[in-house]
């Protein structure tokens, strides 16, 4: 069990990539921090440097109290499972789980005694004598997650552990990973480009932007005061409506804003409302369906009731706190 | 996959002709000769040849000569082979950290594969030459007194050298397109797992490598029990007092030189049978494909 600290973490790659610069965070003890951006933000490379696999260039890491920037992966207390699994092919399921105790001389009795712990916790206790090419991906990912537990670590580090999987099979993974953590109360920092994954996961979420932190808060938080344009397009789904001032100048406050934000969930019909829409398409989700159009040129999508009368225009309106001011120029969001 | 059909029943056949008569002529025919040859004995003047039964056989398994040949054959074909393959493995797991920025490092290890093995055993016959050569010069120094021609060991090493040598780039080649088949996540993994990187070759990456371990092994042994003719013939010519003296170049000594065409023969026979099983044991291997 451990804090993590970042310090003002940067990586740039011998090439010159500035793959992560300026990070800076507190990871209090048995926290669940998921690090979510799209492709390419430096998500892996952030995690890779406080797994100390990739060197740090810039900054420091803080594992407790300890400087890490220079110590050797096995000595950081730390379990990663990766995106591939990375299990030992030429192991059985028990010699994989128990290969990282061994190293550290672990005592046999030990060893078995942690293994069977972990089997049971996570349900592969039939599969131990198996090599990893005869279980399914599930199967693999639960060897790959008793691999990290069986190591008590200070840390676990997680790198888009549930992308090889099925969507269903994300779902109750997900489910499992967050109870299995509640449970162990094992500090985490997770990876993921999948938003719906960082907010059910997180205690609280980091939003990477091209190497930058956008924002650092409970999925709620973030959710309901996204810092910038970017996480407010990136967090939650249907993204957020982003509409020039411009095109919606009869909303409150619009006059002294550059972007108005509005959540398609927060759009009503009603009949006197300042906004008319011109719908283009319509998606229909069963429970509920998604109406795309415009209004002044800006694009619009709402979500209604999937009762709820459609015309080729709709006037619509939202409630005065429901609205998001942003910056047109920085992207940044106004008080 | 589409499956071409001849209306023509002769095309396939003629269309084939040009592989089954090399196979024929340069391989069938001659082996059937063998064969034929080993169950006969000539007269002295290679006149008259009479059907002796397996008393060719019999007579080499009984000769202390061929016996030897049996021994230096085992000695040298190991150690070419944990030789050229050791060598390989190192270099190649050099360059397998550094392989983004090492085209050109890659290129110069194959050269040697290009040199004939006649060319090859010449150099290194040069270059360990008692009078001429530098590195008995350099084995002086060091307080060796290196001479090939009368020491039995020193010619074994020679030979080993001059055939592993050449064998050291195709054994490069191969471990490493084996060694980037390996993810890179698997050392990572036991890295974070606690092994440091000896621990971590000698449990996950050699295991791993195993089918390209042993795909060399069988190729590095028949290349050292079959291709190295050259290299004898160019260095020691099988001396001194036999110790390098191969099975192959016995055949060739024995039947050319020696003029023993039964005894030849049986000796070729033998070989036959010895690539034969390797052949059997690779696929029987590569069938099974990987042992996890
Ligand atoms: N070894 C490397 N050398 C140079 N540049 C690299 C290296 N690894 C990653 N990068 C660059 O650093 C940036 C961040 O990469 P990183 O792998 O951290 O992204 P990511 O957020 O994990 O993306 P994804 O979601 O696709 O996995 C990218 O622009 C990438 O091209
Ligand atoms: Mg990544």
């Amino acid at each position: 069990m451990a804090s993590i600290t970042l310090d003002n973490l940067g990586k740039v790659y011998p090439g010159g990539t500035r793959a992560v610069g300026d990070v800076n965070m507190q990871i209090a003890d048995g926290e669940f921090i998921v690090l979510v951006g799209p492709s390419g933000c430096g998500k892996s490379t952030l995690l890779r440097m406080v797994a100390g696999l990739e060197s740090i260039t810039e900054g420091e890491v803080r594992i407790g109290d300890r400087v890490v920037n220079t110590v050797e992966p096995a000595d950081r207390d730390i379990a990663m499972v990766f995106q591939n699994y990375a299990l030992y092919p030429h192991m059985s399921v028990r010699q994989n789980l128990a290969y990282g105790l061994k190293n550290r001389g672990t005592s046999k009795a030990e060893i078995t005694r942690r293994v069977d712990e972990a089997a049971e916790i996570l349900q592969i206790g039939q599969f131990l004598d198996r090599k990893p090419r005869a279980l399914s991906g599930g199967q693999r990912q639960r060897v790959a997650m008793g691999r990290a537990i069986v190591r008590e670590p200070a840390a676990f580090l997680f790198d888009e552990p549930l992308s090889n999987l099925d969507a269903k099979l994300r779902v109750a993974m997900r489910l499992e990973i967050k109870e299995l953590q509640r449970r162990l109360r094992t500090t985490s920092l997770y990876v993921t480009h999948d938003q719906l994954e960082a907010m059910t996961l997180a205690d609280r979420l980091v939003v990477l932007n091209g190497g930058q932190v956008e924002q650092i808060g409970t999925p709620l938080e973030v959710y309901r005061n996204p810092a910038s344009t970017f996480v407010a397009g990136f967090i939650g789904s249907p993204a957020m409506n982003l509409i020039p001032s411009r095109a919606v100048p009869h909303l409150p406050g619009s006059a002294h804003a550059g972007i108005i934000g509005i959540r398609p969930e927060d759009l009503a019909v009603d009949p006197d409302g300042p906004i008319e829409m011109q719908v283009r398409a319509v998606e229909e989700l069963g429970a509920q369906r998604l109406v795309h159009g415009h209004t002044n040129g800006a694009d619009l999508t709402i979500t209604l009731g999937s009762h709820a009368d459609l015309h080729d225009t709709l006037r619509l309106s939202a409630q005065p706190e429901a609205l998001h001011r942003f910056d047109e120029k920085t992207g940044k969001r106004l008080a | 996959m589409k499956r071409t059909i001849f209306s023509n029943q002769l095309l396939p056949w003629l269309l084939l002709a040009p592989q089954l008569a090399i196979t024929f002529i340069f391989f069938l025919w001659p082996a059937g000769q063998a064969i034929k040859q080993s169950f006969l004995r000539e007269d002295a003047f290679g006149i008259n040849s009479s059907f002796v039964g397996l008393a060719n056989f019999t007579a080499l398994l009984d000769s202390p000569e061929y016996l030897n040949s049996l021994k230096v054959t085992a000695v040298f074909a190991i150690s070419v082979t944990v030789v050229s393959m050791g060598v390989a493995l190192l270099l190649a797991v050099a360059v397998d950290r550094m392989l983004k920025s090492s085209r050109t490092y890659t290129t110069l290890l194959v050269w040697p594969y290009a040199v004939a093995p006649a060319v090859a055993g010449i150099l290194w016959w040069f270059i360990f030459n008692p009078t001429v050569g530098v590195m008995p010069y350099v084995l002086e120094v060091i307080g060796y007194d290196w001479n090939h021609i009368s020491s039995k060991t020193d010619a074994m090493i020679l030979v080993v050298i001059a055939s592993a040598w050449k064998q050291i780039s195709y054994n490069f080649l191969f471990f490493v397109a084996g060694l980037q088949a390996i993810p890179a996540s698997m050392r990572e993994a036991a890295a974070i797992d606690g092994a440091g990187p000896v621990r971590r070759f000698f449990d996950i990456t050699f295991p791993l490598l195993s089918p390209t371990t042993f795909f060399l092994l069988v190729v590095n042994i028949v290349y050292s029990m079959f291709e190295t003719f050259a290299v004898i013939d160019a260095t020691t010519e099988g001396g001194p007092a036999q110790a390098t003296n191969i099975m192959v170049y016995k055949v060739y000594f024995d039947g050319f030189i020696g003029q023993n065409l039964g005894s030849s023969a049986a000796q070729s026979v033998i070989l036959m049978l010895i690539v034969i099983s390797l052949t059997v044991i690779q696929f029987r291997w590569v069938e099974k494909k990987v042992e996890y």
